[in-house]
């Protein structure tokens, strides 16, 4: 079986065979983080352009590694160092950084759809870094690889999902991804932060924080931007905190061998208590560590990786 | 030199419905007559439109022209060439140009722009407040004198109530319209698509029903507090519509106009972050699109008008959230609205109501086809079928969600006083 996708630039348009080898590849490309010399020649002569217009650490930093790993060239560029600032719109950045010919376009965009924007210009490979509020579909590969490995399988788990499902674009990509490897999704949050329709896309919407938790084998906790406070989507951290946090006395519900995961970064206090956070059901550091692999599995894969090792 | 058009049904609503000629001369209708009349000048030009159906000129009130201030986009000029094109004889323009069209000189610059264009006639609509910036009343009363019909604050919502208030009383002894673009900017926080699950599946911030619903509601109220008369432009969804029904059974003085995308597309034809298929209000749901239909039929709707906003690709090859809201629609408005027709939603004499007659009645003009009336005309060819092409528009810009949509019907003549400013090649 073969990959023959151009792009990774949302989960919707994978279907299951296609993130069941992402997932097994970036199994396999685990390994080679852990080797003393952590670095194969793989994609060597291979460029790689990561374009992030909007503030990113552990993404960033993941891609990075992950094409460093692979012996591949990569280059950055932020929008502030960008023609961007200039005026340059994106269509004619994108065709510009084709001009250089690279292999692979890392983007992430704070507008829904940029991605598939720029990937009808450009021939290179486009992956979906995480564009507006649409999807991030690296983040959720990863998510399911860590719950494989974790669980040996994905299929017939429940996951929860809590938080800000409406301005979450992990919460997107987990839902369809995670329901089309044959999971349960539940989500909650306040009302305010749950979209229209939000169950077209495969989930539940439980109807308390109790219910939720309940018989989860993961939950996954979202992020709170406080810098969204001006949106009135509720009334304070403390009280947020009280009402979807959790915590020691929520963690009593769930089930004995349930799993914690965190997309990161966390606000500690808030939709997590930092006992939660470093407890022994939690698994955030694990997905930054499958990140990588992950990553290095879609490099690898989009550069012709499987056709390659067939035809050796 | 005289015109005649042989061969045609006339259709006229509420005044001829009949096979007849027409015979045009000096700008003027000089007689409609039985096709067997034989009589006619030695230097008569004939047109001949059998199958085809003559109308009085169609008008559109809502067109943005871009000029002065956006060229680039569209021209007076080249506007009134699409609209001619698009069967209209009269359009309004919009008066949010570069400047806005918020004094008498620029609403002057306006129509001496059209004359010289010599296509279809243009009757200007000005400013609301000063500026459209929604803080003092513009000089309503001058642009009057120099040939507005009515005035708007259209491309934004007018969002002080007591302003409101103050422009509605100002304009009463006027018999100045005021259209109003309904929307609550705070409840649009943002969004770019119709807020349902398919901008929760794009990931693109929604605009709910109600942005629109709120403020037709609250200025249905000032309009019953001033007993003045208002018209609401491009309404696109059904809490709107019941609103003004029921505004209408009691008495207000409200009409509304829809655009044709209401009636012909919903949400879920937004897909692959088509920049052509953005424009406010958006597309909204089934639901909707059907309440639309039916306000259209019982009469709640008044008229159809294009909303036609030309960008270039400056504004709409970019990122969906970024993009300008807006599709051109002088050369596909008619064809589209045609398909109401023909799937039996509308007779052809309510569309002709919906598409000249009431639209000239909204801006004070009589364009019955009557002996010494001005010869503004439209005729329509009804069975020609074809793909629409933006290629091929008249007007600057391209952005239409319509490109390849099949249609049934076409312009085969437009005469503006009494001129023919289009006719159909190849015929």
């Amino acid at each position: 079986m073969q990959f023959t996708k151009k792009d990774i630039l949302d989960i919707d348009s994978l279907d299951q065979k296609e993130i069941s080898i992402i997932l097994d590849t970036a199994e396999s490309m685990k390994e080679i983080s852990q080797r003393p010399v952590k670095k194969v020649p793989t994609l060597r002569g291979k460029t790689i352009i990561l374009f992030f217009q909007e503030p990113s650490t552990r993404t960033k930093l993941s891609f990075d590694t992950a094409a460093k790993r692979l012996s591949a060239d990569s280059l950055s560029i932020s929008k502030s160092s960008s023609s961007i600032v200039k005026g340059e719109t994106l269509i004619d950045t994108a065709r510009n950084l084709e001009a250089m010919n690279p292999d692979i376009i890392v983007l992430r965009h704070p507008s829904s759809g940029a991605p598939h924007l720029i990937s009808r210009q450009v021939n290179c490979s486009v992956i979906n870094a995480g564009d507006g509020i649409h999807a991030h579909p690296s983040q959720a590969l990863l998510d399911m690889m860590s719950v494989k490995e974790k669980k040996g399988k994905i299929k017939d788990l429940k996951i929860a999902i809590i938080g800000d499902i409406a301005h979450s674009r992990v919460a997107r990509s987990d839902i369809t991804g995670f329901n089309k490897m044959g999971a349960s999704v539940f989500v909650h949050a306040p009302w305010t932060m749950i979209p229209k329709g939000i169950e077209k896309l495969g989930c539940t919407v439980a109807p308390s924080i109790e219910t939720c938790i309940d018989e989860a084998d993961i939950i996954m906790m979202l992020r709170i931007q406080k810098e969204r406070q001006g949106n009135i989507l509720f009334p304070t951290e403390r009280e947020y905190a009280l009402r979807f946090g959790l915590d020691k006395r929520r963690m009593e519900l769930a089930k004995k061998d349930v799993t914690i995961m965190h997309p990161g970064p966390m606000n500690r206090g808030v939709e997590i208590s930092s006992d939660v956070a470093d407890g022994n059901h939690s698994m955030i550091l694990e997905q930054v560590t499958n990140g990588v692999a992950l990553r290095m599995a879609l490099f690898y894969l989009l550069s012709g990786g499987s056709r390659n090792a067939d035809s050796n | 030199m005289q015109i005649r058009i042989k061969g045609a049904r006339v259709l006229d609503p509420g005044n001829i419905d009949d096979k007849k000629d027409i015979i045009v001369k000096d700008g003027m209708i000089e007689a409609v007559v039985d096709p067997e009349y034989s009589e006619s000048a030695d230097d008569c030009r004939v047109v001949h439109a059998d199958k085809m159906i003559i109308v009085p000129g169609l008008i559109d009130i809502h067109v943005h022209l871009r000029e002065p201030g956006y060229e680039y986009k569209e021209t007076v000029a080249t506007g009134l060439k699409a609209a001619a094109k698009g069967g209209f004889t009269s359009v309004c323009s919009m008066p949010n140009t570069k400047p806005v069209n918020d004094n008498a000189q620029t609403t002057k610059f306006i129509i001496n722009r059209a004359v010289e264009a010599g296509f279809s006639r243009v009757y200007p609509t000005g400013a609301i407040t000063s500026g459209s910036r929604g803080e003092s009343l513009a000089e309503i009363y001058e642009m009057k004198q120099a040939g507005i019909v009515a005035v708007t604050d259209d491309g934004r919502p007018l969002e002080n109530a007591i302003l409101m208030r103050r422009a509605l009383e100002y304009c009463r002894d006027l018999e100045m319209p005021i259209f109003i673009h309904a929307e609550d900017l705070s409840l649009v926080n943002g969004g770019s698509m119709n807020e349902s699950e398919f901008s929760t599946f794009y990931g693109i911030k929604g605009i709910p029903n109600a942005a629109e619903s709120v403020m037709v509601v609250r200025d249905i109220a000032l309009a019953e507090l001033t007993d003045a008369q208002i018209h609401f432009c491009h309404i696109s969804t059904r809490e709107s519509v019941e609103a003004i029904r029921q505004a209408k059974k009691r008495g207000v003085k409200v009409t509304c106009e829809t655009a044709p995308h209401y009636f012909t597309l919903t949400d879920e034809d937004v897909k692959d972050y088509n920049t052509n298929f953005k424009m406010n209000p958006p597309l909204r749901s089934e639901k909707d699109r059907k309440a639309i239909i039916q306000g259209l039929q019982d009469g709640t709707i008044d008229l159809i008008a294009s909303d036609h906003a030309p960008h270039s690709s400056v504004e709409k090859d970019v990122e969906f959230d970024m993009a300008a809201f807006g599709i051109v629609g002088l050369e596909t408005s008619l064809a589209l609205s045609l398909k109401l027709v023909q799937d039996n939603s509308l007779s052809m004499e309510e569309l002709v109501t919906k598409m000249s007659k009431n639209p000239a009645k909204r801006i004070g003009i009589n364009n019955d086809i009557k002996p010494g009336k001005t010869a503004d005309l439209t005729v329509i060819d009804p069975e020609i079928s074809y793909k629409i092409n933006p290629e091929k528009f008249e007007s600057k810009s391209m952005n239409t969600p319509f490109a390849d949509f099949s249609v049934k019907g076409d312009v085969f003549l437009t005469m503006v006083n009494g001129k023919i400013v289009y006719q159909k090649s190849g015929v």
